[in-house]
This record gives C-alpha cells, sequence and structure tokens, in this order.
C-alpha cells in the first residue's frame, strides 16, 4: 500500500494524483459544478430557441429591447474580476510568506465579492419595482417578448450563480479570519488554495453567464 | 502548492487589464444590432471563452498544473460541449 506523500504545503497527497486532498477534492466538486450550470445553460437554450423572439440588447425597451441593465452588471462583472485579483496576489502573498499582503488581499476579495451580490441585489429590487418577474406584470409583458419566460431564465441563472458567490464570500470571510488568527504560512496554506479556486471558478461561471444572459 | 512553487509568478495584473479590455468589448460589440445576429453570437461567446480560458489558466493555475490535474478539470468540458451542440442542433434543422 502507498504512503501518503507530503507535500510542500504542510498536507498529504492523494498518492495517485500528487496533489493534497482538499485540492483534488475541489477539483472533483467543480467538475461537477460544470455540469451544473452546463445543465441550466441547456435549458436557456432549449427554452429560448424554442421560444422564437427574444428581448436583445441595442435596442429601446418600447421597441421589445432587454429590461436588464447592461452597464451597471458589466461594473459587477469588473467588480468580480477584480476580485479574482486580489484572491490570486492574496495566495501569492502567502506563496512568499507575506502574512500583511494576504490579509490585506483576502479583505479586499471579501469586499469586492460583497459588493458584487449587493449590486445583484440591488439589481433585483430595481427589476422587479418595473414588474420584471418571472411571471411579468402585464405593461411589461405588452412590450418585452417572452417576458415571463425571460425573467424565469434569468432569476434561475443569475440566483444560482449569486448563491455561489454569497456562499463564497461568508467561506472567504471565514479564511480572512484564520488568515488574521496567522493559521496560515509560507508551508501551510492549502486552504487559501482551495478557496481561492472556488473563487476563480464562480468568476468564471459569471464571465460566460454574463454573455450568455445579457449580451446575446 | 507543489506546482505553485514550481511555477513562475504569472502576470496577474496584465491578465486583469486583458479581462477587463475583454469585456468593455464584449458590451460595445453586443450594441453593434446592425450586424448579422449568427455573427454577433459567435464573437460573444468566442470573447466569454477567452476570457473563462484566461481565468483557468493563469488564475487557477491550471497552466502551471500537472497533466493528471489538467485531465481533472478539463474531463467535464467535452461533456458540456456535447450537451450544448445537442440542444444547439435540435434547433439548426
Amino acid at each position: 500500500m502507498k504512503e501518503a506523500i507530503a507535500m510542500p504545503g504542510g498536507v498529504h497527497a492523494e498518492p495517485g494524483m500528487r496533489i493534497y486532498n482538499q485540492k483534488l477534492g475541489m477539483w472533483v466538486f467543480l467538475a461537477s459544478e460544470v455540469m451544473f450550470f452546463t445543465g441550466l445553460i441547456g435549458a436557456y437554450i432549449i427554452l429560448r430557441f424554442g421560444a422564437g423572439d427574444w428581448a436583445l440588447p441595442g435596442i429601446p425597451l418600447e421597441e421589445g429591447g432587454t429590461p436588464l441593465a447592461i452597464n451597471l452588471t458589466a461594473f459587477n462583472t469588473f467588480m468580480l474580476i477584480c476580485s479574482s485579483v486580489t484572491m490570486v496576489k492574496a495566495f501569492a502573498a502567502i506563496e512568499h510568506g507575506d502574512q500583511r499582503g494576504l490579509r490585506l488581499f483576502l479583505l479586499g476579495t471579501v469586499v469586492l465579492g460583497a459588493a458584487f451580490v449587493g449590486i445583484q441585489i440591488f439589481e433585483y429590487i430595481k427589476l422587479t419595482h418595473e414588474g420584471f418577474l418571472p411571471a411579468c406584470s402585464a405593461e411589461l409583458a405588452e412590450i418585452v417578448p417572452n417576458c415571463g419566460l425571460f425573467g424565469s431564465t434569468f432569476y434561475v441563472m443569475t440566483g444560482f450563480h449569486g448563491a455561489h458567490v454569497s456562499i463564497g464570500v461568508f467561506c472567504m470571510i471565514w479564511v480572512t479570519v484564520k488568515a488574521f488568527r496567522g493559521a496560515y504560512t509560507k508551508e501551510n496554506h492549502g486552504g487559501v488554495e482551495v478557496i481561492g479556486l472556488y473563487w476563480h471558478f464562480v468568476d468564471l461561471v459569471w464571465i460566460l453567464l454574463f454573455t450568455i444572459v445579457y449580451l446575446i | 502548492m507543489e506546482s505553485a512553487e514550481q511555477k513562475q509568478q504569472p502576470r496577474y495584473y496584465f491578465i486583469w487589464f486583458l479581462l477587463l479590455v475583454l469585456t468593455m468589448v464584449e458590451v460595445g460589440v453586443a450594441y453593434l444590432s446592425h450586424l448579422p445576429r449568427t455573427l454577433l453570437i459567435l464573437v460573444l461567446v468566442g470573447l466569454a471563452i477567452w476570457k473563462a480560458t484566461l481565468v483557468a489558466m493563469y488564475y487557477m493555475h491550471l497552466k502551471f498544473e500537472r497533466l493528471r490535474v489538467i485531465l481533472l478539470a478539463t474531463a467535464p468540458i467535452p461533456l458540456a460541449i456535447i450537451l450544448v451542440l445537442g440542444v444547439l442542433l435540435e434547433y439548426a434543422q
């Protein structure tokens, strides 16, 4: 029987993969998440192309354009991309034993992630006040093609992603608290890498969802 | 982390700047409503895949990982492509 291999991160590697168990587990989980979001995207394609007319960007709302605030969401996308940079910089910092850099960049990631969720909630409130719901208001249903279907798919896809970001923010707060307590060192920082993988995946999924839901 | 110690430090801020520029280009392209719809969709999906690949390669460090980790990470992608193409072909007929 093979022995567990000691890794530089202060944790033990899975003998076959030669990466530590938490990282292996996260990659397997992310592989399952790929199929989860692909399922949602597949359902969206079926519903959208089956429906025919759809609200498009670049067209005024009165003429059947999208009710979504694309510029606001583009800014939110930018925020999430920025949070990926702070996350990867936090990881790079602890790789060099830089505790101050780790704490600073993790805090930045928490703030940017929370801001993303906050802007998404603001967007939801704004849209629901305008009557854009899974069951559209009568006024909006007259001008937005397949408004109810558009609303349902929009809230399901962005809602599931928002839930992932929210869970990520809570986990990030936990990792940040641990970082302030000095739990991570140059030799032992697997937790930072694993939460980082999740966070970047959430960013990656949003990049695709932003294009599919808002721009196409 | 074994890979992290072996790799060079990627240019994280350059990748961030590239992602920012590509996002701006994407939003700009989305408003070009006079372009043929199919071309518009292909360009936007292409830009999104480019951005997603940059995140996976440089921020998730797949570019610097061992082959077995890359294979594990990319294993569901062919299945995802089959699923998406399968439903798209339904409407291409």
